[in-house]
């Protein structure tokens, strides 16, 4: 091309070289950006409103995930913008928080791990006035050296519910032991319906409240392993005793906490969460009865796992106080949305006593049960409890449930772990 | 005169000098968009690949519980807690069981696909095509497929269907221990994902064998078959092969997602990535541990891939 010429255009080589310098500090802006989930834009038209991130993982019920992004839109002081996870929400988490292009505002369970790696700040200040209206077990559960660092969202108590006709159908009362629970998941099953639906693992889910039903708990109060002995080896065996029992569903679709296997009609009984009771009255009307996972014997006492989600700040936030104060109108401030989350998706008992004492659709049939049973024998998570010490448990009921190994020498496998770790975290 | 005598011998001069100009440009072009083109790739290989396992190297040393920042230098106890902590052992047998099923059934399973494609005469791209596709497949999706509606536990699974025909009670194919049914899917799965892949590996292999080799095999008095595989097809297919070996030995080692989605992170179906995922990027968040692990886990396999390559003689003269 004659170089006089002036402004001839780009030969090839220029568009090349152009394009191609272009693309790669495309690919490299590209690798170094990331959805952090935050609005794109400092004000994005909200003036001086700082930026926050909330994120929350994937509830079942419908109309969930519309309710947590119209509370966002209605907050006045920044622009918060919702981030939902399906699938793994707490391996999502996990690595969130390792950067500050994590949540500002997430939802969880506590350990005292997070306290131990910085991951949350206290929230003191926003729950001194409000402190009295809050549960002791749901403080006790976000608390560590009497700080506390989460504000309890819902109360999600698990417990076993029940098709009453199948039950009055084979003369069955509703059990009261476990052994009554065993005999009566085998009475209930037919060719096409099993006993009972306690997950895909085979029970999992149930370890804890068995554990409580025979007195002992993850750890005692001086921060011990509470689940070895003989009596915790004795609940573990009456679990795989249901498993061994062939009347428990295996390999449903769904997994417990999902009420379709009962409302399909695949088994007479579910282990699951208060959440799901408005699916199932919707599928069975009031042919629900609820019991808690029954005592051992005569010794023990009837369990309910008082479950639920809190609400923390992260410390890796660039914007700790507007999200405090978020978290603050959010979950201590806006009743009516406290309501609205609780009851108007799935059943949850509100964490405030306050709002929980006006919750009229908690206070007749199944789910006014539920709540008395969770008032009557609720446990919360124990914040000492990290997930490798939850681990250790798991693998000892996998072993015992599904492969039947001796729970005492399970127990003490899983002993040595949760030795460990109880001194690398208390020295 | 002497103008044009210069003008003549100028030439090679100033054309040797020019030559060298153009060849050092061309280079220095040459060079440029090299680097154009492949140093996006290499910068990515570099952040994304090499810079993670640098400092996993260094996290292995350290002990970084929610963290990946070195929090205390703890030396070679995240190794030996490793090496003695019986669930990564535990993880290393699945594997084992895995690889046990998996290598040679894939082996003899894409071979003998790639022998029975290659003698088609008729719509032999159709039927390449036919199984090749579902190596397109995500590995999750398939696992879903096989999880919700082939083996799952209930009635209406296919597979229990079917039984049901036969008047055979419902399996609970992915909770059942005893037996070890959850195997069925996770090796099933995996065969109809890479089937394919290795498939077109021995199909060009194949095509690579000069046909004269068996025209002189008949001609010697070899009968079609058998004898045809087994001492000309067979030992002509030895470097593809090997190749395909090691790679199914070292995709055995990494294999993830069927696990997790098929049974999930349960210690009796628990390949190494899952428990070191479970560790590292789960809930434990226990980066010390989980890079030690990662990193016994890498020299495992380079030993392994080695040892195979050595005893199979990969690589030599004349593959």
């Amino acid at each position: 091309m004659p170089a006089h010429v002036p402004n001839a255009g780009l030969t090839r080589r220029d568009l090349l070289k152009r394009t191609g310098g272009l693309a790669a500090l495309a690919a490299f802006t590209a690798a170094c950006g990331g959805n952090t989930g935050r609005p794109s834009s400092g004000g994005g038209g909200g003036g001086e409103k700082v930026n926050l991130s909330q994120w929350y993982h994937q509830y079942g019920e419908t109309g969930t995930q519309q309710a947590a992004l119209k509370y966002a839109k209605a907050y006045p002081d920044a622009n918060v913008s919702v981030q939902w996870t399906p699938g793994d929400y707490g391996a999502k988490l996990s690595s969130g928080l390792l950067s500050s292009k994590g949540p500002d505002v997430f939802e969880s369970q506590f350990n005292i791990g997070m306290v131990k790696s910085n991951q949350v700040v206290p929230l003191d200040d926003i729950m001194a006035d409000v402190k009295d209206d809050f549960l002791p077990g749901d403080l006790a559960t976000n608390t560590i050296d009497g700080k506390i660092y989460g504000i309890r969202m819902i109360i999600d108590p698990q417990v076993i519910y029940y098709r009453k006709s199948l039950l009055d159908k084979a003369g069955i009362k509703p059990p009261e032991t476990v052994d009554d629970l065993i005999a009566a998941a085998k009475e209930l099953t037919t060719n096409k319906v099993k006993g009972i639906f306690v997950g895909n693992d085979g029970g999992n889910a149930m370890g804890g409240p068995a554990l409580w039903s025979s007195g002992g708990s993850y750890l005692t109060d001086d921060n011990k392993p509470g689940f070895t002995g003989d009596r915790a080896a004795k609940a573990f065996g009456k679990l795989h005793e249901l498993y061994a029992s062939k009347s428990i569903l295996l390999g449903a679709p769904t997994d417990w906490w999902d009420p379709t296997a009962i409302n399909q009609g695949l088994v007479a009984m579910q282990w699951i969460g208060m959440w799901a009771v408005p699916g199932m009255q919707k599928v069975l009307g009031d042919d629900i009865g609820v019991i808690p996972f029954p005592k051992l014997d005569a010794e023990g006492k009837p369990a309910v796992y008082s479950g639920g989600w809190t609400q923390f700040v992260s410390s890796k936030s660039a914007n700790i106080d507007a999200a405090k104060k978020f978290v603050k109108w959010l979950w201590i401030d806006k009743s009516e949305y406290q309501e609205d989350w609780s009851l108007n998706y799935g059943f949850h008992i509100p964490p405030r006593k306050s709002l929980a004492a006006k919750a009229s659709k908690l206070q007749s049939g199944v789910a006014a049960d539920t709540v008395k049973l969770n008032q009557d024998y609720g446990h919360t998570d124990n914040p000492s409890w990290t997930p490798k010490m939850g681990t250790a448990f798991t693998d000892l009921l996998t072993n015992v449930i599904k492969k039947g190994a001796d729970p005492a020498a399970e127990i003490a496998k899983a002993e040595k772990t949760v030795n460990a770790e109880l001194s690398r975290l208390f020295g | 005169m002497s103008a044009p005598a210069q003008t003549r011998t100028d030439p090679a001069v100033t054309g040797e000098q020019r030559g060298g100009r153009r060849r050092r440009k061309g280079i220095a072009g040459n060079t440029l968009w090299f680097w154009v083109f492949v140093g996006p790739f290499v910068l990515g290989l570099l952040i994304f690949s090499y810079l993670p396992i640098l400092w996993s190297l260094v996290l292995s040393f350290f002990e970084a519980y929610n963290t990946a920042t070195p929090s205390k230098f703890v030396g070679l106890r995240n190794y030996i807690d490793m090496l003695t902590d019986h669930n990564f052992l535990s993880s290393l047998g699945t594997f084992t069981i895995f690889a046990v099923f998996i290598v040679p059934l894939t082996f003899v399973l894409s071979l003998a696909l790639a022998l029975l494609v290659n003698q088609v005469k008729i719509a032999r791209a159709f039927f390449r095509s036919v199984f090749f596709l579902p190596t397109a497949c995500s590995y999750v999706v398939a696992s879903l497929i096989w999880r919700l509606s082939i083996f799952n536990g209930v009635r209406f699974g296919l597979a229990n269907t079917v039984l049901g025909w036969f008047g055979v009670d419902n399996i609970a194919w992915l909770s059942t221990v005893s037996p070890p049914w959850y195997w069925l899917p996770l090796v099933t799965v995996r065969l109809w994902l890479q089937l394919g892949f290795y498939m077109i590996l021995f199909i060009a292999g194949l095509q690579r064998i000069s046909p004269t080799l068996y025209e002189a095999a008949y001609v010697d008095g070899a009968k079609p078959g058998w004898q045809v595989f087994r001492y000309i097809t067979l030992p002509q297919l030895r470097a593809t092969s090997v190749a395909v070996l090691i790679l199914n030995l070292i995709a055995a080692y990494q294999a993830f997602d069927e696990f997790y989605n098929l049974v999930g992170n349960v210690n009796y179906a628990r390949p190494p990535l899952v428990y070191l995922y479970g560790i590292s990027l789960g809930s434990i968040q226990d980066l010390g541990h989980g890079s030690a692990g990662a990193l016994i886990l890498a020299v495992i396999i380079m030993i392994v891939t080695l040892l195979q390559s050595r005893i199979f003689g990969f690589g030599k003269a004349g593959d």
